[in-house]
């Protein structure tokens, strides 16, 4: 471990400090003797990859689970949180990368739910109303009305929501795991306001976060844990791009996309024509050659997550055509989407909830597209079974233990080459793909893509959408940048690049965009 | 890696694995319940009853028709759902076998089931009710049709000769409902292990929407797995008509909560996803014995209850200690 | 974006109250409609005999909705009314005292029933469905022990009063002149059940509702993860959520005991009470789901369906048929939420 640097600033007190923490789950090692401090009034930033004991780091902070060895300081003096309750009346808040509202109760309940104002013993609706009218002003938020259900807000709103009911709990720590992930660039702008508004009224923040170019945004320190082990802390700016990524994954980078292909795509697989849906998805035109891999771009939330489940027959009420090799498909169902004369599979946004069963092995979670396909007659052929399952492994190389283990016990990137080698096997000609690297290793990243450009090679027609622009271009043959329902920008070849996807993406003219990403890097998405 | 590693325990899922501790503490249980029932004929009767075969062999006739409603309720909570249509479903299938007669006697009382059991499918698969309210309506219309049928009594209509035969008859001293009960759970065990409809229904009651994202038919296995717990229903309706040679009103009441019970007693998760069906057979013989032993000791009705809940809160309780080392 | 003006809050309010809100038209409807027909329609006579008929449903409604607003189920309630019908046919006589004693006696074995459940929910790790089917087993069966075959020792007077309207009341135990006051009169018509309806609703469960573990129990089934990592004691609340439900299941329970003079351990009885609690919890606009709706909801939701009878009652309908139309009724209820689905574009929100 290195020592901390000798440029960090002094002048500042610690606010929080772990000395020697350990946290074992079973035998696994999460941290490991961390020492980690935290100055008063700053905004810290922690960045590593997935595993590398972020998360952990603030669970114990937060009080969520209690370190198997060593101290904690808040102030100087030793604290120890038995539950998220005591860290709370300590000062110290946190949001959590899974949001913490309840859906069912109103703004007002969900900001004031840990300490309501009272009368007589009874909640007193009037007070929390106008508690949760100027939490809500305090973050620029007067349009929610607190009244509303949480179920009822937009997901940008909810995070607000999720800001100013941090804040009702008065905290002189404020935690926030992967708070923007969710958010469009303008609100990440305004979530990074507040912060620093709220950094300047003395609150001390520490953030984790993926993207770099928002940590370049806000951060007033950086800290870079890897493998449960906290690598260095330093002065935001005291260390290049080049030089954090190296220390979260420990190695040089190497090539990190592979090349791409320079053929031409003459066969057209996939076609889109005039697809309509509500008001999300407006008459979107897009077609996919043989062993092409499109990109789908643009800030979250403009209409790609739709465009994939529309294809893939989960929305209702889908209007324009779709063809495959030709020939025009309905699209009624996942099922449907699976069968013989279609062949399509997607790859959902959230493994855990979309694309496993968690508790169930892994060799179930990996025939279970395949099965019909796997039975002959009444039963399920055994044999073939188990051809298809080591075929499956084999081709994802996952590590397993065995594959009767509940595929929970695999690490997150395990998990999503489990739900991408279970659509190997049904051999699919159309591959939608929704962000498939959210929450993935870098390892583990590199291997989706190398596999993706063998599936095209293998005259797979691609579809890939991703919040991250640079596998975009990395990755991408073409990339279709979308911007509130419809395919603004078909980007091709040299075209693919940051300022011209940045423009389209923010659906302004790429001289603009050109100023708009130097003037500010945290307008990208 | 060519080959995959495979757990010896997951290779036999017929055999007992470390996962399977529910079935262990109940197949104990069911050695306890004997032994003490056993002691007690001792003591009281100087023999062993209880142990002997015939005895034995008639508790799990009688056991067979809680069997073969257990057996249906399984398929349903292991989708995460629950069918309280059974009490009626039952006695529907009863009076209309009894009614009919003849030949046609037992296809119509599992007809009777399978209709209700698609009903039932198509109101939670489709229109997405929540399967606890929508069968509870179903009973209740299920109830209302047979008042209506029967006027409120019991029905005058005899069981045939066949179905009198199925409930009480025997094949080489075997009871014939104990062969009945024994090719249900043939079924019902190639079903959830071998068939793909089998894994589905696990799949689906783990987590349904990504059962639908892979392209499972869920709605189909929903309406299979509810038509299927119908159809067992109703046959053990008809089967309890021969037993009794006749159905009547209320008949069915006693079989839906020991049915649901038994399969949770076998280490089935109430809210679906997990649980192997050689559980639900070892709770449904565990409540067959643990009746049969408090009926030779003259238990009143009140000790029976008090005893009955405490038994699957106690072995629910062990469960779930061991759930909490575990996690 | 203008959302925070006094008519969208309102919008806002009837948007999250619509179930309570049809419940009650509905029963608005029903019940005028049954008056309008009846030949003593719109009477007190008719007002006393319906809360009469009314109230223990209600009870052991409201008793439903608190586990319910937790995501769970309480099969136990039904069981719990009838343990503590059987136990105040027992207690319920003697001095006045005597008789105070026996009524809290009543009231706090139902919580205390509620309250075990909730340390087998909470402790036991056990889901709430099947714990409280053991439960209910394990007090049918107490209540078997206390009344082997129906029968009791009620006191009539009090009987008396408590199924009839306050003037009977003022009559039988001889203050406000026998009833006769002239200050008197304005309230002399009010039913004594519909009264004590009233004061559960408004004393007992809107306090609740809006204390701080009632509101941890509307996080709770609204997202249990959640409301822990909000900092809420989830543990307190759930017990208190299941003896909240004892406690109203015993009101019900002693109310029966008045109603009937005896108690009787009738296990379809306790079965039926148990089913049709989660009709009216769902017809009074509860989720099943848990996290939103309300005691008040489930009040309307036993009026609906014990209107529906009325009805039946007055236009002389075969009774043998009636059955099936609760039933029919029931299901139609229950199947109205199905209208959501038609809505749904994304079927993924239907797995949620």
């Amino acid at each position: 471990m290195m020592e901390v640097s000798p440029g960090a600033e002094s002048s500042r007190p610690d606010h929080v400090a772990l000395r020697g923490v350990t946290k074992r789950y079973g035998g696994v090692t999460a941290l490991e003797d961390v020492d980690f401090s935290c100055a008063l009034g700053s905004i810290h930033a922690v960045l590593g990859e997935n595993g590398a004991g972020k998360s952990t780091l603030i669970k114990i902070m937060s009080g969520v689970v209690q370190p198997s060895a060593g101290e904690m300081f808040l102030d100087g003096a030793p604290v120890s949180f038995p539950n998220p309750h005591a860290a709370n009346d300590a000062g110290v808040v946190c949001i959590f990368q899974e949001l913490s509202l309840l859906p069912d109760l109103s703004v007002a309940d969900n900001i004031s739910i840990g300490d309501p104002p009272r009368r007589f013993g009874m909640i007193d609706a009037r007070a929390q109303r106008r508690r949760a009218e100027s939490l809500l002003a305090r973050i620029g938020c007067e349009d929610v009305n607190p009244l509303l259900n949480v179920r009822d807000l937009p997901l940008s709103r909810r995070q607000m929501v999720e800001i100013a009911k941090a804040l009702a709990k008065d905290p002189t720590v404020l935690i926030l795991d992967e708070a923007t992930s969710a958010l469009t660039a303008a609100d990440v702008d305004r979530v990074f306001e507040i912060l620093r508004l709220l950094r300047d009224d003395g609150i001390s923040i520490l953030t984790i976060s993926h993207r770099m170019h928002e940590i370049e945004a806000v951060a007033d320190r950086c800290s870079v844990f890897r493998n449960g082990r906290h690598i260095d802390t330093f002065d935001q700016g005291a260390r290049s791009a080049d030089e954090i990524v190296q220390m979260m994954i420990g190695r040089e980078i190497a090539a990190q996309f592979p090349e791409k292909q320079q053929t031409p795509h003459p066969d057209t697989v996939l076609e889109i024509d005039h697809l309509s849906w509500e008001d999300r998805l407006k008459s979107v035109t897009l077609s996919a050659g043989e062993g092409e891999i499109i990109g789908l771009g643009g800030l979250d939330g403009q209409g790609q997550k739709e465009l994939l489940l529309a294809l893939f027959g989960v929305l209702k009420g889908v209007s324009g055509a779709v063809r495959i090799g030709g020939s025009a498909v309905a699209l009624t169902s996942p099922r449907n989407a699976k069968s013989a004369g279609v062949r399509m599979a997607l790859i959902p946004e959230d493994r855990k909830t979309e694309g496993l069963m968690l508790p169930m092995s892994i060799t179930d979670n990996l025939v279970i597209s395949s099965l019909d396909a796997l039975s002959n007659g009444l039963f399920v052929d055994r044999k073939a079974l188990e051809t298809a399952v080591d075929d499956g492994v084999a081709r994802m190389q996952i590590k397993v233990g065995s594959v009767d283990d509940p595929v929970s016990t695999l690490s997150g990137g395990n998990q999503q080459k489990v739900v991408i080698a279970k659509w190997l096997l049904t051999d699919p000609k159309v591959i939608l793909l929704n962000d498939p690297t959210r929450g993935i290793d870098v390892g583990t990243k590199q291997e989706i893509y190398k596999l993706l450009r063998a599936l095209a090679a293998d005259g797979a027609a691609i579809l890939f959408y991703s919040t991250d622009y640079e596998e975009l271009i990395g990755c991408c043959d073409r990339v279709a940048v979308m911007y509130d329902g419809a395919i603004v920008t078909v980007l091709a070849g040299d075209a693919i690049t940051e300022t011209n996807i940045v423009a389209s993406a923010l659906n302004i003219e790429a001289q603009d965009a050109a100023k708009t990403v130097a003037g500010g890097p945290e307008a990208t998405p | 890696m060519t080959d995959a590693v495979r757990n010896s325990a997951g290779e036999s899922r017929f055999g007992l694995g470390p996962e399977d501790k529910p079935i262990l503490v109940a197949s104990g249980f069911v050695l306890v319940i004997l032994a003490i029932g056993t002691a007690y004929t001792l003591v009281t009767q100087g023999s062993a009853t209880l142990l002997s075969p015939t005895y034995l062999l008639q508790q799990l006739q009688v056991g067979a028709f809680l069997g073969i409603v257990a057996a249906g309720m399984m398929l349903v909570i292991l989708l995460g759902h629950i069918d309280l249509s059974v009490p009626w479903t039952l006695a529907a299938a009863a009076m209309m076998a009894t009614a009919v007669g003849g030949g046609a006697a037992i296809p119509v009382g599992l007809a009777v089931g399978l209709l209700v059991g698609l009903v039932n499918g198509f109101g939670v698969a489709y229109l997405r009710i929540p399967s606890m309210i929508f069968t509870l309506g179903v009973n209740a219309v299920m109830r209302g049709l047979m008042v209506a049928h029967t006027g409120g009594f019991a029905p005058q209509t005899a069981a045939t000769d066949l179905m009198q035969w199925l409930a009480v008859g025997k094949v080489l001293g075997v009871p014939a409902a104990l062969l009945v009960w024994a090719a249900i759970s043939v079924g019902v065990v190639l079903l959830l292990n071998r068939t793909a409809t089998g894994r589905y229904i696990y799949a689906i009651g783990n987590k349904e929407a990504a059962a639908y994202l892979a392209g499972a038919p869920t709605r189909r296995v929903i309406i299979t797995a509810f038509a299927l717990c119908g159809m067992a229903a109703g046959l053990a309706g008809t089967l309890l008509a021969g037993y009794s040679t006749k159905a009547y009103q209320g008949m069915g009441d006693a079989y839906l909560l020991p049915a649901i019970a038994a399969v949770v007693i076998g280490g089935t998760h109430i809210l679906g996803g997990k649980g192997r069906y050689l559980g639900t057979l070892i709770g449904v013989i565990l409540i067959v014995l643990l009746n049969s032993v408090l009926s030779i000791m003259q238990m009143p009705e009140a000790g029976r209850q008090v005893i009955y809940g405490g038994v699957i809160i106690l072995m629910l309780l062990v469960y779930g200690r061991g759930q909490k080392v575990t996690q | 974006m203008n959302t925070a003006t006094g008519s969208s809050d309102l919008r806002i309010r009837i948007r999250q109250n619509a179930g309570l809100l049809t419940a009650i038209a509905v029963f608005l409807v029903f019940y005028i409609f049954y008056n309008a027909n009846h030949p003593r329609g719109f009477s007190n006579a008719v007002l006393i005999q319906n809360s009469n008929e009314v109230f223990t449903l209600a009870m052991v409604a409201m008793a439903q909705t608190v586990p319910v607003l937790l995501g769970g189920l309480d099969l136990s309630v039904g069981a719990i009314m009838t343990l503590v019908n059987t136990l105040a046919s027992h207690v319920m006589n003697g001095s006045p005292l005597q008789m105070l004693g026996g009524a809290l006696l009543c009231l706090a074995t139902g919580a205390l029933c509620g309250f075990f459940n909730g340390c087998v929910v909470v402790f036991g790790r056990i889901q709430p469905i099947i714990a409280t089917l053991a439960t209910g087993a394990i007090f049918i069966g107490i209540a078997l022990f206390l009344r082997p075959s129906p029968g009791g020792d009620v006191d009539g007077d009090l009987s008396w009063a408590a199924t009839n309207d306050l003037l009977e009341v003022a009559a039988t135990y001889g203050f406000a002149e026998g009833g006769e006051a002239a200050w008197f009169q304005p309230i002399a018509w009010i039913p004594v059940p519909l009264l004590i309806l009233i004061a559960m609703g408004a004393l007992v469960w809107l306090p609740y509702a809006r204390s701080v573990t009632g509101r941890t129990v509307y996080a709770i089934g609204s997202g249990e993860g959640a409301a822990y990592m909000s900092g809420l004691n989830i543990e307190r609340a759930k017990i208190s959520a299941f003896t909240m439900g004892g406690f109203f299941a015993g009101v019900g329970g002693l109310y029966l005991a008045l109603q009937t003079s005896s108690g009787n351990a009738d296990i379809p009885q306790a079965g039926a009470y148990t089913l049709n609690s989660i009709a009216a919890v769902v017809i009074g606009g509860t989720s099943l789901l848990g996290g939103a709706g309300g005691a008040i909801g489930s009040i309307f939701g036993a009026l609906v369906l014990r209107t529906i009878s009325f009805n039946f009652r007055i236009f002389e309908f075969d009774p043998l048929l009636q059955p099936l139309f609760e039933g029919v009724v029931l299901l139609t209820a229950v199947s109205l939420g199905a209208l959501r689905v038609l809505r749904v574009r994304n079927t993924l929100e239907l797995f949620r």
